[in-house]
């Protein structure tokens, strides 16, 4: 019995429209929310993740504070309307907390997911990236994350849940200009032959992501310069200038 | 506000909806107005132009809770890119044709100018809506019906929700268009093109909004083919198609004619084509109801209660009050049938035409289990539906209370409490009970005979529209009533029917013509008709499947040793081995050859190669495809049914003598006593050194002044064979009989047959098959331990102890024998001790018995079943496969790709590591050896019958058949004999025990000294055999009388 959706139909569409190789649609926004030192927003279709960025400050308690580096806390939320089932997850879900380990790995912060339909992951890297940038974190490079799978002999790349249900996928982080990968993450089986084709795929993939993320970060700095050099307050503009959509059109 | 968050949710009116009620909401325009691109590949470069998205909101409502549970939230991304498949369109990119390209590339649409039809002389393209493909596929497919026509995606998924089996259809009428072809098919993606993609509005149901969005895409395509072809200056007059929707609900059609769009009901524009005639007879009845008159028959009091509804079935079926299960009709009592259920050791029992309630053999059902006192026993009368109908009218309309009709009642009431006074008080009582619904059909085309006396006195020659009844050759089908032009061109003809429904108020099934086959008892048309009824599928291989072949086409040859080569690459040279093949006469597909040699040390190395078809069928290519889903090569009488092209079946693959061919050999080190030392599995090339019969095999072995090293090999294979057989009898095996004949033709062109005898079996017979048993089980061995989750294995259950009840008890009454089924091994040594001296064929007769009472065997994958049960009850064999045929048998294909992984000389193609796959393709891989299997018999039997008419008239004159036979069943009015399988039946009342088998004859007084004869089963009796036609149906049946111990002539 075929599944009651056809992950890519004869003509080459998957089940949102979208052909094989074609991301989502994604929506960047770097407002500053409360009293965070940096955020960003990431509307990846219809996964939506809220990062927040609080420091770099002192260590809680003493017994954490590591000298030549820094200490990371990763905090995750899933909101209990997310995702089609509702469904409340304490701070202490295996699966929440595995999620934040592998944020971790990568680097940190607060994470609000607001609403999940697949690459949750990718998401919440990406948004994390943008969140340290906004916080003014030196980092090495971006961090662009994407989810790529395969559905019988054909790779599709940016999978919604529908079709993370049905296919082995696998998210990839890379940091493109110094083309190394931080992150490989694979939950379900995947054919030895096939991951090679996938992976590359998606290390390109990372690089698309990077150019729209380096782009929203160029505008919201020139809307910064912007505002430092007209003398308005900086939060007020800039969140005008954020929510106007057709400034933050990726074109 | 969060974007994402559509107003719709924070403004949440779904208390009030119903339950699944799904709403759309699209987004603010500016949200959404993105624009994204993002190119990759060379081989992807048309231009991407999403446009815009929508989401999607299903809310579904938990019953019985007011809370709201689940969510769903899909986007959709429309876009501008979707290309509109109309030959010379300016405005989209359309793939073009090429013959080199792959299959899978449509082809636009041509302008239909050549499709003159009256009512569109301007030439036009037929948009079917979903009901249309539902209900008139056969008209659709047929090779007459030939304007182009659109498949919007709407249209597509529904056909795909609604039925599978039509899903596929349609899908392969997608397909099957090509370059010359002009008949085409264009899918067209409406619900991701943005002019026409649709959002289900509130309070609309799903249905409205499907018939929405068909009626949208067809106004789209029309202005759409305006504005992209313009009127160029040359011509007066442009031709512009109109696209037409095609569509048989009237309310649909009022829509549209209110929105200005061309639209047709599927008669009418039948009827306007060229070849209305013939097409006119391939509508269905079903789907029509809005415009026909209604059925005549529906005014007649209702002769079947109504189903009920299928929620109520469920609820019933998970409940335990009600039983689902697949109806099986009984071939020989068409009042009767039943229906295997998990509740019941034994099947329930339908009695009665209102109890089985319109079910047709192989529906899913769901019946009602009456109370135990009511339970009855199976009938033990052959009734058969020709003789007690024939007085019915096909045309049950032209009075209310139709004398025939009822007499068939009267009839057919008087045989079923005839049935129920003789049923006493058995002790093989059923669960009796009466179908409340069916869950699904499994209808299809059946092939059918027109019944002679259905049709209308005096119009025999006219032309008029009649309705006349369809007997099917299957004798589990009911007669279908048909309406058609053509009667009495079709009269002797074999003709393929699809039922199209049943009422409540008709007593038989309603059903439209397909095509014809041809004439009756003419070779064709019962080959293409057997070929159907068992679902063989006998197309010639397409070109997509012809050019996976390799290039050289004959001309290829194994290539000079060349380790750099790929047919090289990790093969053993075995080409200096004394190997040679053994097979029937007359074998062009060899598949297996042998060796053996004496080894040094004292062992004897032996080997078995094995045609290497996976170097040549590639896993997931066209061919492939088409090997799985044709599963096994069928052989007829006259007619081979190839798996694979014949290229690789009879000459790449086929390891002919004198030639180089690639192998995958099994080779194993075994001592003296024929236990293995060692066993090696390698891809090799070999050169068979010769071909032999059994025959010839057999000659040579016992011939002492043969000496050469091939008839040493010969005689070495054959003293193990010998010992791995007493091996393999010692722990248990079955030795099995089936009754099989061998037709022989009189020669190739004519095919026609001359005589049948039974098959010889040879010790070579058996010399082949120990090393092919020997080579499998090592294979499965091999390849379940390196796949324990996706082996292909093949097993036999242990036959459930129930199903020998009635062979032992007529045994101990009628022999005072006793079987003993504790095991395979009990079995097989109590059906030794079941000898008969007087009778040495006795043995032979039961072993076939018992045979029949058995499972069959079946392809599993090894994840998918407890190991416990992997084991083959009839070879007494923990573990088995199918390695050693892979020409014709595509689970063997499946084993070599496993092994050849396993010996790693290839990596595993992923479709291997996945269990649904595998069990999806042995599935059908079983059905199919199911149905080959049967379509053999069928063929056989057919041969059968018209040897039997040859030798009666050989002599230029009628002679008797006379054939001794064994009595394996007794009915009150006949007997079931096996030496050919057949029929004898009485007329006149008979005495019949039930409880002893035994069946007392009267004979007439005049003849001589009066004494009534009994007979029992496992009586010898002689038969004469006669082929007599059916005067209706023109089906020629094997007509058989007893001859002695008493002459049933007129009995």
């Amino acid at each position: 019995m075929p599944s009651r959706i056809e992950v890519l139909n004869d003509g080459g569409y998957r089940s949102d429209g979208r052909r094989q190789h074609e991301l989502r649609d994604i929506t960047l926004d770097l407002s500053v929310r409360g009293q965070a030192d940096g955020s960003a927003m990431i509307s990846q279709g219809l996964t939506q993740v809220l990062v927040t960025v609080f420091g770099p400050r002192e260590a809680k308690n003493r017994s954490q504070t590591i000298h030549n580096r820094a200490n990371v806390n990763v905090e995750v939320n899933i909101a209990a309307f997310s995702s089609g089932e509702r469904r409340k997850r304490s701070k202490n879900d295996k699966r929440i907390l595995e999620f934040a380990a592998a944020i971790k790995a990568t680097f940190e912060p607060v994470i609000q997911v607001l609403q999940q339909d697949g690459g949750l992951l990718s998401a919440s890297i990406n948004a994390t990236t943008l969140a340290l940038i906004t916080a003014g974190i030196s980092l090495f490079d971006y961090v662009c994350a994407v989810s790529a799978g395969v559905h019988a002999m054909h790779p599709l790349l940016d999978l919604s849940t529908l079709e993370e249900n049905d296919v082995p996928y696998l998210t990839v982080a890379v940091m493109p200009r110094t083309g190394k990968v931080t992150l490989v993450t694979l939950e379900t089986r995947l054919h030895a032959d096939r991951f090679q084709e996938i992976f590359r795929l998606a290390c390109e993939a990372g690089e698309v992501v990077h150019k729209e993320m380096r782009r929203a970060v160029m505008v919201r700095t020139g809307a910064l310069v912007h505002a430092l050099e007209i003398g308005i307050p900086a939060g007020g503009a800039i969140k005008r200038d954020v929510d106007d959509d057709d400034e933050m059109r990726i074109d | 506000m969060i974007p994402g968050f559509p107003d719709a949710l924070a403004s949440s009116p779904f208390d009030n909806l119903p339950q699944c009620q799904s709403i759309e909401a699209k987004r603010p325009e500016n949200h959404f107005e993105v624009k994204f691109e993002f190119e990759f590949s060379a081989n992807w470069s048309s231009r991407t132009s999403i446009r815009s998205a929508m989401v999607e909101i299903t809310i579904r409502k938990r019953p019985r809770t007011d809370t709201v549970t689940t969510q769903l939230l899909r986007e959709r991304y429309l876009r501008d890119d979707v290309p509109c498949g109309i030959d010379g369109c300016s405005a989209c990119i359309l793939p073009i044709p090429s013959s080199s390209a792959s299959a899978t590339v449509p082809i636009p649409l041509h302008d239909s100018s050549t499709h003159a039809h009256a009512h569109y002389p301007q030439g036009h393209i037929l948009l079917p809506d979903t009901n249309v493909f539902l209900h008139q596929m056969d008209l659709l497919e047929s090779p007459l019906f030939t304007p182009p026509i659109l498949l919007l995606q709407t249209v597509l998924e529904e056909v795909r929700h609604r039925s599978l089996p039509l899903y596929s259809r349609l899908l392969a009428l997608v397909k099957s268009g090509s370059e010359d072809d002009e008949k085409r098919v264009w899918v067209f993606y409406n619900e991701f093109r943005t002019e026409t993609a649709v959002i289900r509005e509130e309070g609309e149901s799903p249905n409205d909004r499907n018939d929405r969005s068909i009626r949208k895409g067809v106004a789209w395509y029309n202005t759409h083919i305006a504005q992209t072809h313009p009127p160029m200056r040359a011509q007066k007059n442009p031709k512009i198609p109109v696209v037409v929707l095609l569509t048989n609900d009237a309310e649909n059609r009022r829509h549209a004619e209110a929105e200005g769009i061309t639209c047709d009901s599927v008669r009418t524009y039948v009827e306007g084509t060229k070849n209305a005639n013939q097409l006119l007879d391939l509508l269905s009845a079903a789907g029509e109801d809005h415009f026909i008159e209604p059925t005549r028959a529906s005014a007649r009091a209702t002769l079947y209660s109504d189903y009920l509804p299928q929620a109520s079935l469920i609820a019933g079926v998970k409940a335990g009050d009600l039983h689902q299960g697949h109806f099986n009709a009984n071939p020989y009592n068409y009042l009767e049938g039943n229906v295997p259920v998990p509740a019941f050791t034994k099947p329930v029992l339908l009695i009665g035409r209102e109890n089985m309630n319109r079910a047709v053999q192989g529906d899913v059902v769901v019946v009602e289990v009456f109370d135990e006192k009511e339970w009855k026993a199976p009938g033990d009368a052959v009734v058969e539906q020709a003789s007690t109908q024939r007085n019915d009218d096909p045309d049950e309309s032209e009075e209310e209370d139709n004398d025939d009709t009822a007499f068939t009642e009267k009839r057919e009431q008087s045989t079923l409490e005839r049935e129920s006074a003789h049923a006493k008080p058995l002790p093989e009582k059923q669960p009796t009970g009466r179908i409340v619904g069916v869950i699904k059909r499994t209808w299809r085309a059946y092939v059918c005979h027109i019944d002679r006396t259905s049709l209308a006195s005096g119009a025999t020659t006219s032309l008029s529209l009649q309705t006349v009844f369809a007997q099917p050759v299957s004798r589990a089908l009911p007669r279908i009533r048909l309406r058609t032009r053509q009667a009495p061109t079709l009269l002797g003809q074999k003709i393929l029917v699809s039922i199209d429904r049943w009422d409540v108020g008709s007593r038989y099934p309603e059903g439209h013509f397909v095509r014809a086959l041809g004439v009756a008892e003419s070779k064709e048309a019962e080959q293409e008709s057997l070929l159907l009824e068992y679902e063989v599928p006998y197309r010639p291989f397409g070109k997509a499947i012809l050019e996976c072949l390799p290039k050289e086409g004959e001309q290829w040859v194994v290539p000079p040793k060349n380790t750099v080569l790929p047919e090289w690459r990790d093969r053993e040279d075995l080409r200096g081995l004394t190997i040679c093949s053994i097979d029937p006469p007359g074998c062009q597909d060899i598949d297996d050859a042998l060796h053996a040699r004496q080894l040094p040390n004292g062992n004897i190395e032996a080997g078995v190669h094995i045609a290497d078809v996976s170097h040549f069928v590639l896993p997931d290519n066209p061919m492939d495809s088409e090997a799985a889903s044709r599963g096994t090569t069928v052989y007829l009488v006259d007619k081979r049914i190839d798996m694979l092209p014949s290229l690789l079946g009879t000459n790449l693959c086929s390891l002919r003598p004198h030639v180089e061919r690639l192998a995958f050999s099994v080779i194993w080190e075994l001592s003296p006593e024929a236990e293995i030392v060692n066993v090696r599995f390698m891809k090799s090339v070999i050169a068979s050194k010769a071909a032999f019969t059994y025959e010839e095999a057999q000659v040579r072995k016992d011939d002492p002044h043969q000496q050469d090293e091939l008839t040493q090999s010969i005689r070495l294979l054959n003293s193990l064979a010998r010992k791995l057989k007493a091996g393999r009898m010692e722990a248990g095996a079955l030795n099995l009989a089936s009754p099989e004949v061998k037709i022989h033709l009189d020669s190739s062109e004519s095919s026609d047959p001359i005589d049948v005898e039974q098959k010889e079996l040879r010790e070579t017979n058996s010399l082949v098959e120990e090393f092919m048993l020997l080579a499998n089980i090592s294979v499965a061995r091999k390849i379940q331990e390196t796949f324990p989750q996706t082996a292909v294995l093949r097993r036999h259950l242990p036959p459930p102890r129930t199903n020998f009840e009635k062979l032992q008890d007529i045994l101990k009454k009628r022999k005072g024998m006793t079987l003993d089924v504790s095991s395979s091994g009990a079995l097989a040594a109590s059906l030794d001790k079941c000898i008969d001296s007087n009778e040495p064929a006795f043995n032979t007769l039961v072993r076939i018995m018992a045979t029949r009472c058995m499972l069959s065997a079946e392809y599993f994958c090894s994840g998918s079943v407890g190991r416990d049960t992997f084991g083959h009850y009839g070879l007494a064999s923990p573990i088995y496969t199918h390695f050693t045929s892979p020409i014709r048998r595509y689970a063997d294909v499946l084993a070599h790709r496993q092994l050849a992984a396993a010996i790693n000389y290839t990596p595993l193609h992923a479709s291997l590591h996945s269990k649904s796959v595998v069990e999806r393709v042995l599935g059908v891989v079983n059905r199919r050896h199911r149905m080959a299997q049967m379509a053999g018999r069928a063929s056989v039997e057919f041969y059968v019958g018209l040897a039997l008419k040859a030798r009666g008239q050989r002599a230029g004159r009628e002679v008797e058949v006379r054939e001794e036979a064994f009595v394996i069943r007794t009915f009150r009015n006949g007997l079931g004999v096996l030496g050919l399988e057949g029929l004898v039946m009485f007329k006149r009342e008979t005495k019949f025990d039930a409880e002893n088998y035994t069946i007392t004859i009267p004979v007439p007084k005049g003849k001589g000294k009066a004494a009534d004869v009994t007979i029992s089963v496992f009586d010898k009796v002689t038969v004469r055999i006669s082929v007599e036609k059916d005067k209706n149906t023109q089906r020629g049946t094997v007509k058989m009388t007893l001859v002695a111990p008493v002459d049933s002539t007129g009995l």
